[in-house]
């Protein structure tokens, strides 16, 4: 029997390494995706705390998070289009003229 | 050491590889090629946790639909390594992996100290079936579930609208 608390520091270091690549990268795409891995550590821990309480709602959540992602990822690429389209860069030092 | 703590951990290696060598290739389709495998581990990783219905809309929503998303723009704004700057190390750098480290620190203390060594209860072994989650789906959180048709609906116009060429655009 694995303890609840190995699922939720499995679930801390995704997020933390999601956390890192957002910090680190440039690339506008690869951040994004690092949004992505932490959005999943979540859902692991929601899961594994659903699995464990024995309450479907966690899964429910889940099931939830999953559509908001996949709506995020829908409008979020589509504005990276239209920024390439205007920068011909995804690079976000580059994209600045929203910095103060 | 029993085959379920085997099979865990194997699986955490894996995540935590394929994770940290998704946030330092170079090469975006690398990245995302990786971020699927990792996708596909959680998705066994839920299988452990009996969450049959959530591993299998895992794989085919993200790894399928939204991982197949992101290789299509990758690959129409034909992102090669050489349109991205040479990795070094900067100061906003070592600052990001000071407070990787904090929250990593942070989150850990509370996922140990977090000493509930109940088992799983018997009930979870069927609550992640499709009937389960349908159950409790259409009955307690329907009016949710019918407001996420609205979401990806506004999700749909807002993608068409953002990517269309020109905003002024009538055709």
């Amino acid at each position: 029997m694995i303890p609840l608390s190995y699922y939720i520091g499995l679930s801390a270091v995704l997020f933390v390494i999601g956390v890192v690549g957002v910090l680190t990268l440039r690339n506008a795409i690869v951040i994004f995706m690092s949004v992505e891995l932490m959005l999943n550590s979540v859902n692991l821990s929601l899961i594994a705390f659903s699995a464990y309480s024995g309450d479907p709602s966690g899964q429910i959540l889940v099931f939830f998070v999953i559509a908001v992602a996949a709506a995020e990822s829908a409008v979020g690429l589509a504005i990276i289009i239209a920024l390439f389209r205007n920068r011909l860069t995804v690079n976000i030092d580059e994209v600045n003229i929203m910095k103060w | 050491m029993n085959l379920e703590l085997v099979l865990f951990l194997t699986l955490a290696v894996a995540a935590v590889t394929s994770a940290i060598l998704m946030i330092t290739r170079r090469n975006p389709v690398t990245s995302a090629l990786y971020l699927v495998f990792n996708f596909f581990v959680i998705a066994v990783l839920y299988l452990m946790l009996r969450a049959q219905f959530i591993a299998v809309i895992q794989i085919t929503v993200y790894a399928g639909a939204i991982m197949v998303l992101f290789l299509f723009v990758i690959m129409l704004l034909n992102l090669g390594e050489d349109k991205l700057a040479k990795w070094k190390l900067t100061s906003a750098k070592s600052i990001a992996a000071l407070l990787g480290v904090a929250l990593l620190i942070e989150i850990l203390y509370f996922a140990i100290s977090f000493t509930s060594s109940s088992p799983m209860p018997r009930k979870a072994e069927s609550m992640g079936t499709i009937e389960a989650i349908g159950q409790v789906l259409f009955s307690k959180y329907v009016f949710p579930f019918e407001m996420t048709s609205i979401l990806l609906l506004a999700a749909i116009v807002g993608a068409i609208l953002l990517a269309k060429k020109n905003l002024n655009d009538k055709a």
